[in-house]
């Protein structure tokens, strides 16, 4: 066994040593994502389809909401209605235009404070353990025992239609699966020696929890609620197709869907176009969760 | 192996000058008077507790100012309950402990935030001591931003302290846990635990993990930083022939208990209980001539649910007699025994414990199976 000091150890100091260039956490996430072609691309189209929605006052040709029964059910390519009029003649693209901005925020909106709400719970249940684990994650079982199409019908229904309550509809309906995946990834950490040693050092449990435990679980969160955001598209387009969302005239993707649906054997391909829509939004949302899973696993 | 262990000669002895020291040199660093911890098995529908792991019961011993006490035994026999009990990391049963004369968490003495200071722990796995999410530097600099020290002082803090560790700061202070060795980790965790100034260590199978070579890096940085910093270690492992050589005094746990302590030199050439004698005939020999052929002691450690009755080892010991089985052996006033003072719990050691091979109490005799018989 040689003694080798530890001042003098494995480096030479006369030697210049070529500066490894320092990233930050986000910084190497960053540069994962660089070359990941398709989440690009998906988080470019969903860029475009946001910022469609945000400008769709300025960008639509048309009122969304006038309808003209002399024009009714034109089909893709007319001279004047670009992809085509609705069962009352309303023009498609600002229709479109105008339901992505409902859409997206029945699937932003409620799946940010989803994962705010279910995210505080489930770091709660899982740090504490025992009694308060037991008492949060039940209730969560209580939710989780209805498929979440019905409940969302159910507390929609009680609670009447309306952009207001549809959001909060959705909400409830997403808090428990991201309670219990920031539960999960918790109670994993709180497992690990790095929490014991910083209570060692002293700290308090809020300062771990902010400071050790919230990094660790945040990108499981953060990518399963990316996942969730087409859930809640979806969820939104149904509970409208059913009624039970926002009442017409106002342009929604799911709603539209379900107002064209007696046109399908008139216009299929116009009937279609809210449906390719949603599909196409729900695909980037996945295909962007997918690449930021990937992106965000530091050992990759 | 030989004794790598030297003082920095220009600077001077930091013994004298520790302000940290309050009870003087002959007041033992740490002592830990009867402490206990038995952890519930619940079950059923109401989670009634149906009976306790014994995981820790009844041990006493001190640790004086600047030596290093190995704790050794089997896995399982509560050598990491026992750490995690020193560092207040789980709620102790019962018992008391005393830092350099002050009561831990009692009305008059040490806050408990004063103990987290003086006592910091370095822990096995060295991967998931870290935070896989934070670069080291600000794993590092956490535990003195904790305590109050600015965001600026406490990165400089770590990055002096990783120098000290032997890990250029420039390099290594931006990397994440999964970017360095295992020794490298463990130098991390060692800065970590250093970076609060403690005056006590707690090593729990801190090199165990290391492949032979970095081991060794590792434990002669442990002795140039005990010399520098004027620590005192406890040093819990597996491996005896470690433990011989970083330590002055040895304890020896079975089952929860204390079955032998004294200083190393003592233990390992007389050991007294036969479970010491049995650990360290287990020890592999560089000599190839001496293999071991078959286990010294057979069969798994007892239940610590429902620990034998008397002696805990007597189910496993080869001089088991009436006596053990009903009457356990006490290892003596461990917290009043002097350091150089060998005690052990066995029968066989004790005059007039009604063991056969007890000593005779008038001849002042060895017992015969100390006499060469065994050896």
């Amino acid at each position: 066994m040689t003694d080798i000091p530890a001042g003098s150890l494995p480096v030479d100091k006369s030697q210049s040593v070529p500066s490894t260039k320092v990233r930050g956490y986000w910084g190497s996430v960053w540069n994962r994502l660089r070359y990941d072609y398709v989440t690009l691309f998906c988080m470019a189209l969903i860029a475009a389809i946001v910022l469609a929605a945000i400008f769709a006052p300025w960008l639509s040709p048309m009122d969304p909401e006038k309808s003209s029964m002399a024009n009714r059910l034109r089909p893709i390519g007319h001279a004047k209605f670009g992809l085509g009029t609705d069962e009352q003649g309303r023009d498609m693209i600002s229709r479109l235009l105008w339901g992505g901005r409902v859409s997206l925020l029945m699937g932003i909106v409620p799946v940010f404070f989803a994962t705010l709400i279910g995210g505080a719970f489930g770091i709660i249940a899982g740090y504490y353990g025992g009694k308060v684990n037991m008492v949060i994650m039940r209730t969560m079982d209580v939710f989780f025992a209805f498929p979440s199409v019905l409940l969302a019908v159910a507390i929609a229904g009680s609670l009447g239609g309306g952009i207001g309550n549809q959001m909060i509809t959705l909400t409830v309906v997403l808090i428990p699966p991201l309670c219990r995946v920031a539960e999960t990834a918790t109670a994993q950490v709180r497992s690990l020696d790095f929490v014991d040693a910083a209570r060692a050092s002293g700290a308090s449990t809020y300062s771990i929890i902010t400071s050790h435990v919230l990094i660790n679980v945040l990108s499981p969160v953060l990518v399963y609620s990316s996942t969730l955001v087409s859930i809640s598209i979806i969820l939104a387009s149904g509970l409208s197709f059913l009624g039970l969302g926002v009442s017409p005239p106002t342009a929604d993707w799911g709603l539209m869907l379900s107002t064209l649906r007696q046109s399908i054997y008139v216009q299929p391909l116009v009937a279609a176009l809210p449906g390719v829509c949603i599909l196409i939004t729900s695909i980037a949302f996945n295909l962007v969760s997918d690449g930021l899973r990937q992106a965000m696993d530091v050992k990759a | 192996m030989t004794d790598v262990i030297e003082t920095t000669g220009s600077s001077p002895d930091p013994r004298a000058t520790d302000t940290r020291d309050r009870g003087g040199p002959a007041q033992p660093m740490l002592i830990v008077e009867n402490i206990k911890k038995y952890f519930p098995i619940r079950a059923g529908l109401l989670n009634k507790k149906v009976a306790e792991v014994k995981a820790v019961d009844d041990i006493s011993f001190y640790v004086l100012k600047g030596e290093t006490l190995g704790i050794v035994g089997e896995s399982g026999c509560g050598k990491s309950t026992l750490a995690r009990l020193l560092m207040y990391l789980i709620d102790k049963d019962e018992g008391h402990l005393i830092l350099d004369g002050d009561p831990v968490g009692e009305k008059t003495g040490t806050s408990l935030d004063g103990l987290r200071r003086s006592l910091q722990m370095v822990f096995q796995d060295s991967y998931s001591s870290l935070n896989p999410r934070l670069p080291i530097e600000n794993s590092i600099a956490y535990g003195p931003k904790v305590q109050g020290a600015t965001a600026k002082s406490a990165k400089e803090q770590a990055r002096a302290l990783l120098e000290k560790v032997g890990l250029k700061a420039d390099r290594f202070g931006q990397r994440y846990p999964h970017e360095l060795s295992g020794g490298q980790k463990q130098r991390v965790n060692i800065a970590r635990a250093l970076a609060l100034d403690p005056r006590l260590l707690i090593l729990d199978e801190a090199v165990s993990a290391l492949d032979k070579s970095v081991e060794a890096q590792v434990l002669n940085l442990l002795g140039e930083l005990k010399e520098q910093l004027n620590l005192t270690y406890i040093f819990i492992s597996h491996d005896l022939h470690v433990v011989k050589y970083i330590s002055d005094r040895v304890l020896v746990m079975y089952l929860g208990q204390v079955v032998e302590i004294g200083p190393v030199d003592k233990i390992y050439e007389n050991p007294l209980h036969p479970y010491t004698q049995a650990l360290l005939a287990c020890r592999l020999s560089m000599d190839p001539d001496e293999r071991v052929d078959s286990a010294p002691l057979a069969g798994d450690p007892p239940n610590p649910v429902n620990p034998p009755s008397g002696c805990r080892f007597h189910t496993r010991c080869p001089f088991a007699e009436e006596v053990c089985m009903s009457k356990a052996p006490s290892l003596g006033d461990a917290l009043r025994a002097d350091a150089s003072e060998h005690l052990a719990a066995c029968h066989m050691v004790h005059a007039g414990s009604g063991h056969s091979k007890a000593p005779n109490p008038d001849t002042r005799q060895l017992p015969l199976w100390q006499q060469g018989e065994m050896r």
